[in-house]
């Protein structure tokens, strides 16, 4: 991935279809990912933002349709080539005591490390830049299981970028976090995206944050499925309908949600 | 950086097995002096009788201790991996009782029919044969509810469920079994490291090796998933074929060592915790080699009470590693009420 073509995308959905034995979430989804963008995927819950985001690292398969990583398919790669392409950040809460930080993130290292999963002199750099980046270099010899919900986001968020991926993709990364770690989480990823270059993409529930942030948007709204840029998505009205029947409404002016009644 | 004094734990451990292997040579019915050891072992003008108890007993007996202690560890450190539960282990989870039901068809079930082995080699391959069968119907009943069932207790307690199934099983054919067959599975089933016979050795040796070979290639995924499939998945690990292999590993350690010494409780669940709690660490490389050490020293120790060293009677292996093994059980649950 030395060179970075802008044009070139680097997740494509083609035809895709989610959902399970039972039920269809989406239908026919199309969707080019553009190299270093930040996208939050938007939708209620039960929409299938999760199902999304895992059927992308291949970690589901869809009921039909296909999902490229710079034009290969994942149909046609190993758990190691995605790996190598795609880091996922989930939803899981580790709290494993005695889990040192730094090995937490040294485990971002496993496609790369030899049978036992000894970390070289790179790997090991590797890990302290990525500790650096999200600013937990201190924390390297802290147990997992005594770092605040944020801490441990961050630490999770090194890992990926320890994987040294092109893709990160983050599952609710600011569920459970307060109003201030939710943003300093999602400035933290905006700035990895942009200066790194890296593609990220991650699900929220935070509208508000997502719109003053992110470059493009997902939006998921009882089957349909919108992908644009933030502009041209609440210049189309497709905001504005996430809330019909509901309590709350887009105040477009100034780019958040609020209540109806007064 | 934080390993400073891992390298010398792990020689303090090894004297520990070295020190205890001695000792399980020296004492016994018999207490031997350790001239009497050193002539016996080393020159071949010695007295006969020594080197019988010595070369026909204790030593065999100490290696299957080792053996026997460094497998079981090595299972049920899987065991909590796979299942992130740090109360399984092969004995909790039912697949040591599973491996008791199949020995027990052949034992027991096999005398009703009529059928008798021709062969010593063919009823100890039989022995094996059944103790693999029955805990890897167990562990695959187990892996196949636990893709459904995330709870962790839930796991345990359907492990408790099929252990309690396999007793009901093993008692209906106790009670219809004549007195010879019953006695010679009571014996079975009270667990001895001693009643292995250098066929069996021959059998117990290169299974178990490789069970623990194949317990060390699986470090590094056992380490991914600390954090869970998903993510091992998708940091490269395929996740079938490990759980594949820790399934072949399980089912070759805690089902050979079953057949052959008998059921023997609570090694499993409760060394790999003490390797926690010596290393303070989660990192299987550590933890691996170790779990395996002090398996090993802790399951010396067990049978080295377990021959009450002055007196002439010994008491059953697995009382011992239950009175060992259950205070650090439940030390784990008081003080870390949360590990995975």
């Amino acid at each position: 991935m030395g060179d970075n073509n802008k044009a070139k995308s680097v997740i494509e959905l083609q035809h895709l279809t989610l959902g399970y034995d039972d039920r269809i979430l989406f239908n026919d989804v199309n969707i080019n990912f553009q190299v270093g963008g930040f996208t939050a995927l938007l939708g209620r819950n039960g929409t299938g933002k999760s199902t999304l985001l895992r059927s992308i690292v291949k970690l589901i398969k869809p009921l039909s349709g296909d999902v490229l990583i710079g034009g290969h398919s994942v149909k046609n790669m190993s758990t190691r080539d995605i790996a190598a392409q795609i880091s996922f950040v989930s939803t899981e809460e580790i709290k494993i005591p005695n889990l040192k930080v730094f090995d937490v993130v040294g485990l971002g290292r496993a496609p790369y490390t030899n049978w036992i999963g000894r970390l070289d002199r790179k790997d090991k750099d590797m890990v302290y830049q990525s500790l650096d980046m999200v600013g937990m270099l201190d924390f390297a010899d802290k147990s997992v299981d005594k770092l605040s919900d944020g801490e441990r986001q961050r630490v999770m968020i090194s890992r990926a970028l320890a994987q040294d991926t092109p893709i990160i993709l983050l599952d609710e990364p600011t569920a459970f976090l307060d109003l201030p770690n939710k943003y300093e989480i999602s400035l933290l990823l905006r700035r990895l995206a942009h200066e790194k270059n890296k593609t990220i993409i991650f699900s929220s529930h935070d509208l508000n944050i997502s719109l003053e942030l992110c470059d493009t948007l997902v939006l998921i709204e009882g089957g349909d499925v919108h992908y644009g840029t933030t502009d041209s998505l609440v210049e189309e009205g497709h905001i504005q309908r996430l809330f019909k029947n509901t309590q709350l409404f887009f105040d477009k002016k100034n780019m958040t949600i609020k209540l109806k009644t007064k | 950086m934080k390993k400073k004094y891992h390298k010398l734990y792990f020689i303090i451990i090894i004297l520990a097995v070295v020190t205890l292997f001695g000792c399980d040579i020296i004492f016994g019915s018999v207490t031997l002096s350790l001239s009497q050891v050193w002539s016996a072992l080393f020159s071949a003008d010695s007295d006969e009788a020594i080197q019988t108890i010595i070369w026909r007993f204790r030593v065999p007996k100490a290696i299957v201790a080792i053996l026997a202690g460094a497998a079981l560890s090595a299972s049920g450190l899987q065991m909590q991996t796979l299942f992130r539960n740090p109360l399984a282990g092969p004995y909790v989870l039912g697949i040591s009782s599973g491996a008791s039901l199949g020995v027990s068809m052949l034992i027991l079930g096999l005398p009703l029919l009529r059928i008798s082995f021709e062969s010593d080699i063919l009823r100890n391959i039989g022995v094996v044969g059944a103790a693999w069968f029955g805990s890897a119907a167990i562990l695959a009943a187990i892996i196949a509810v636990s893709t459904r069932i995330k709870d962790i207790m839930a796991i345990l307690i359907l492990g408790m469920m099929f252990g309690s199934a396999s007793g009901a099983i093993v008692e209906i054919l106790q009670y219809l079994s004549p007195e010879g067959a019953l006695k010679s599975f009571v014996v079975w089933s009270m667990g001895s490291l001693g009643g292995v016979t250098t066929t069996q050795l021959a059998i117990l040796v290169p299974v178990l090796l490789a069970g623990l070979v194949i317990s060390i290639l699986l470090i590094k995924p056992l380490n991914t998933l600390l954090l869970g499939e998903n993510y091992a998945r998708s940091m490269g690990v395929n996740i079938n074929v490990v759980r594949r292999l820790i399934f072949v590993s399980t089912t070759l350690l805690a089902g050979t060592i079953t057949a052959f010494c008998g059921p023997i409780g609570f090694i499993g669940i409760a060394v790999p915790h003490m390797a926690r709690m010596f290393f303070m660490e989660a990192d299987h490389k550590t933890l691996m080699p170790a779990s395996m050490l002090l398996g090993a020293a802790v399951m010396l120790l067990c049978d080295l009470i377990a021959q009450l060293p002055g007196s002439e009677m010994t008491v059953p292996i697995n009382s011992i590693t239950a009175l060992i093994g259950i205070p650090i059980v439940i030390l784990v649950i008081i003080k870390n009420k949360k590990i995975f």
